[in-house]
């Protein structure tokens, strides 16, 4: 193609094949078994570890480092994945840096945690590619559990239901298993179509059955599952999205973040995935920073991030703004969008500086322009299609305890239940501990 | 800059730092090459008698031990004496030492355990110009089975009737090289100090397996499916070392005789260390076979530095510096009661000290919800478990009751210099009242 970083408008094929090869390349690969070994000595050992109580699913950080460090990575990946089915997918998303890591005392000794995550990826990745799955089912209990949404939370509540002897449905909108692992997730963190083979590995436990394409809401009908199942957990993620409410937001070229990255993360040739020269992003949190840091890496020559309050709000961690603005992204502070600009396509964006006054978020009368050939926006994700009769709690799924909803014989997990941050890890621990309720109410142990 | 010449049993050398008879000094130009580094003197390679030379295997020598990232802890060997055919290396023993006449070049010997036999080798090496001589009574393997090295090394009577045939047939410095396998270090001392000699040197390798490869279930390093026990050295037989060092030098029956210390040596702190407990100079074998020659250049401008700071002129004034406070437990103060002191502001909250305390000792750290650590000076019997676990260094320190102060953990205030010979509990101090 003859297409550059400088052809004007929205255009596929900026980049050359081995510039997109190298710019989605996994982005932190497997340590070699040296560098596992030379990482794992720095482990303190430590009593009652911090770590691990900064990791949402408790991993026992300490003793998995430890294994790896006696040359037994599969021991370790057995240590993890008691805890949390999906390590080997946590492994590379978490954002570490305010989970496990930020806990490491030798974060507070000398700046440079013990680089956890990138342990647990060399001790997963290594027993996963073992030829037998680490999990075997228990004695069939006869009760069965559907589950709404194939992903994190979903998937870490059907293992562990499966490993307890309960046959378990998920019923999944979408026509791949995975949830955000899948569509979600930038490239370069789960390269090598690691979402797919991990959702495979972990269905080796068996008695999980995946439906696609059946949405509850369209397909099914929570009165119909509870009538069918003996209990229903509900993973279903934020499917809807924030509206801009700024004027000519209609216009083409104006996208949702999550949709550009979910298109990306199914396109089977980068090169013919169209990209503006000018791209703006607005939002501040982890999709704003994959979408804006992914536009760059496909070939746009300008990308702006554009967020309304200050950097310390920014839901983005530090380290995932510091690799935006290496990749070359552009972060602007205080401004809101007012206007699209364009005839019929966006040609700009009109943004106000913001003021946070006690009384909220105040637009000043001073303006400025941004070009844009897109516009991506990252302003949040909602709970869409959430059955009538359960109680919501600040746009979320009410639960209590271990996931319990409103209803009876109804579980919720992930990003569409209330609490939690919204990540990997706080999904697979939801999920989990949802499945150890369920499996209690079932077979009647307590809980 | 401190003066780091040495002299030992007459022999000068440049700095007190020598390399050990072993692989590195094991030709021409090996030696040559540690000279031209900045190696005050070598112990050549052990020689054998004349004759063919002895074969070495031809598989592996050498186990190891490592630390983290594979750091060499410590390395065992099944190598013999010198391969080489005797003239070969006369000869460049003579050339080497007219080159470099300001160093030290000490042959070490190791012949079968008849007097003809180091008659004719003291002959043979007469007029190579070499400073002394190293009597081999170490090597642990392969020349023990025939009656030499470690064999002779652990029967004092042995020791005692070479060293002077030795003495009979030599004109030059004898110095005698120890095994440390044996039970008590002084009694071969003390057989080499009858026997005429003008020093000893320690410690050779200890006996020892590395490690078991699990999956063929043989000791290595292996020679075809089969291992045998081999000679350990390197860093981590520095401690054995330095006791025995120490007790030969503040033995009533050996005290003053010249020591030339080995074992583990690899930074001049090592050096100073078994300088200060009575070694005249030092020898190294595993660090340099790890590092390379180089290394002696940290060691000399790491001592002199120190020396430096202590306002030391001369090697002399640091040797033996340690060994009166060197003594029997027995006399140790009873009375010196001492606290753990954790620093919180350097405190990073990782509980080992929490873990090792509670666990394994006196439970006297308690740990809060926030994860602070403190001590419980009614429990802490100042065992300095903690401190030596803490990762962080200066974190936890050992506070010193004054005379007088009251003892949380007894409560009885802290009395003067009182040992175990009177102590009340001693049965044999109630005896003697
Ligand atoms: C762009 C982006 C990047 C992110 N990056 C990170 C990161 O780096 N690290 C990190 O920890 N977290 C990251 N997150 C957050 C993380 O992906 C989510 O917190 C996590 O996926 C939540 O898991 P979940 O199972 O609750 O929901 P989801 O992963 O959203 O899965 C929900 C599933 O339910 C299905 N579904 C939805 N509605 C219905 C319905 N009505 N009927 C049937 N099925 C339905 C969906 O198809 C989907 O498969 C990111 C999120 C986004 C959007
Ligand atoms: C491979 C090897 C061969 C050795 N050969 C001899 C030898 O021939 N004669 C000898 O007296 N000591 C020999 N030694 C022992 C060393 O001289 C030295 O006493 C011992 O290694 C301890 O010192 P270090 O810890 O600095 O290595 C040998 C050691 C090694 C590692
Ligand atoms: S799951 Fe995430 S937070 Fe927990 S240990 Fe792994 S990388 Fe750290």
């Amino acid at each position: 193609m003859t297409n550059s970083q400088l052809t004007p408008g929205v255009a596929a094929g900026r980049l050359g094949a081995e510039d997109y090869a190298r710019n989605f390349a996994d982005i932190a690969p497997r340590f070699a078994p040296h560098e596992a070994r030379v990482a794992a000595d720095r482990c303190y050992f430590c009593h009652d570890a911090p770590c691990i109580t900064a990791c949402p699913t408790s991993i026992d950080i300490p003793l998995f480092i430890r294994q790896i460090a006696t040359g037994t990575p599969e021991a370790a990946a057995r240590t993890i994945f008691s805890q949390n089915i999906l390590g080997g997918m946590c492994a590379r998303v978490c954002p570490t840096e305010t989970l496990c890591e930020g806990a490491c005392v030798r974060e507070t000794a000398e700046g440079k945690p013990v680089e956890i995550g990138r342990l647990q990826r060399y001790a997963t990745d290594t027993l996963m590619e073992a030829p037998s799955h680490p999990f075997a089912r228990a004695a069939a209990t006869g009760k069965r559990v559907a589950v709404v949404g194939a992903g994190p939370a979903g998937l870490a509540a059907a293992h562990r239901l499966a490993m307890k002897g309960h046959d378990v449905t998920i019923y999944d909108a979408r026509p791949k298993a995975g949830g955000l692992n899948e569509y979600g997730i930038a490239s370069y963190k789960a390269a090598g179509g690691f979402a797919q083979a991990e959702v495979d590995w972990l269905m080796q436990i068996g008695g999980i059955v995946v439906e696609h394409g059946k949405a509850l809401g369209r397909d099914l009908t929570l009165e119909g599952l509870r009538a069918g199942f003996d209990a229903v957990f509900l993973g279903m993620g934020l499917a809807g999205v924030n509206a801009l409410r700024a004027e000519g937001e209609d216009k083409d070229g104006v996208a949702n973040a999550v949709d550009f990255i979910a298109e990306l993360r199914q396109a089977s040739d980068l090169s013919r995935l169209p990209i503006g020269r000018d791209v703006v992003v607005i939002g501040g949190g982890m999709t704003a920073v994959d979408a804006a840091v992914q536009s760059r890496l496909l070939g746009a020559e300008n990308v702006t991030i554009v967020y309304r309050r200050g950097k310390a709000r920014m839901g983005a961690s530090e380290h995932e703004q510091d690799h935006a603005t290496q990749s070359g992204v552009r972060i602007i502070h205080n401004a809101a969008p007012v206007a699209v600009h364009g005839n019929g396509a966006v040609r700009e964006i009109e943004f106000a500086y913001t003021q946070d006054t006690p009384e909220g978020l105040k637009l000043t009368s001073e303006t400025f322009r941004l070009r844009a050939d897109q516009v991506f926006k990252a302003i949040g994700q909602t709970l869409k299609g959430a059955p009538d009769g359960l109680a919501i709690e600040g746009g979320k799924i009410a639960v209590t305890g271990p996931g319990r909803t409103s209803l009876p014989g109804v579980w919720a997990g992930g990003d569409c239940a209330a609490g939690g941050e919204d990540l990997t890890v706080t999904a697979v621990a939801e999920g989990r501990d949802a499945a150890e309720d369920i499996h209690a109410a079932l077979v009647g142990t307590g809980g | 800059m401190a003066n780091l010449a040495s002299t030992f049993v007459g022999i000068k050398s440049p700095n007190p730092f020598w390399l050990a008879s072993a692989p590195p000094t094991d030709k021409e130009y090996n030696v040559r090459r540690a000279f031209e580094a900045g190696w005050g003197g070598v112990v050549w390679k052990t020689l054998g008698s004349e004759g063919p030379p002895v074969v070495n295997v031809n598989g592996p020598r050498y186990g190891v031990v490592y630390g983290a990232d594979r750091r060499v802890l410590g390395i065992n060997n099944i190598e013999l004496i010198t391969d080489r055919p005797l003239e070969v290396n006369l000869r460049e023993i003579k050339s080497v030492k007219r080159d470099y006449p300001d160093r030290a070049l000490v042959i070490s010997l190791m012949v079968p355990c008849d007097e003809d036999s180091w008659k004719d080798i003291l002959k043979r090496i007469e007029d190579t110009g070499a400073d002394g001589v190293e009597l081999n009574f170490g090597c642990p393997h392969g020349m023990a089975e025939r009656g030499m090295g470690s064999a002779v090394g652990q029967v004092p009577e042995y020791i005692e009737m070479v060293t002077r045939w030795v003495k009979k047939y030599s004109r030059m410095p004898c110095i005698v090289k120890l095994t440390p396998n044996i039970t008590d270090i002084r009694r071969p001392a003390e057989a080499a100090k009858r026997g005429g000699a003008d020093a000893v040197s320690l410690i050779n390798t200890i006996n020892s397996i590395t490690s078991v490869n699990l999956d063929t279930f043989a000791p290595e390093p292996t020679i075809d499916g089969k291992g045998t026990h081999g000679g350990y050295c390197g860093p981590a037989v520095k401690p054995i070392a330095l006791n025995m060092v120490a007790e030969i030098a503040r033995s009533r029956e050996t005290a003053g005789i010249p020591i030339s210390g080995i074992g583990g040596v690899t930074t001049w702190r090592d050096a100073a260390e078994f300088m200060a407990l009575g070694a005249g100079n030092v020898q190294v074998c595993t660090a340099a076979m790890t590092y390379g020659f180089k290394i002696v250049q940290e060691m000399i401008s790491g001592l002199s530095q120190y020396m430096d700071e202590k306002g030391m002129t001369s090697t002399a004034e640091l040797v033996g510096r340690a060994v009166p406070n060197v003594t029997d437990w027995q006399y140790l103060n009873l009375n010196y009661v001492t606290k753990a002191v954790i620093d919180q502001d350097a405190c990073i909250k990782c509980g080992r000290c929490y873990a090792a305390c509670e666990d394994t000792s006196h439970q006297a750290i308690t740990m809060s919800a926030d994860r602070t650590f403190s001590v419980k000076e009614e429990e802490c019997v100042a065992c300095n478990l903690c401190l030596d676990v803490c990762p962080v260094e200066g974190c936890i320190t050992m506070r010193e009751l004054a005379v007088g102060e009251l003892d949380q953990r007894t409560g009885r205030k802290v009395a003067t210099y009182a040992n175990w010979t009177t102590h009340p509990n001693n049965p044999a101090a109630q005896a003697a009242e």
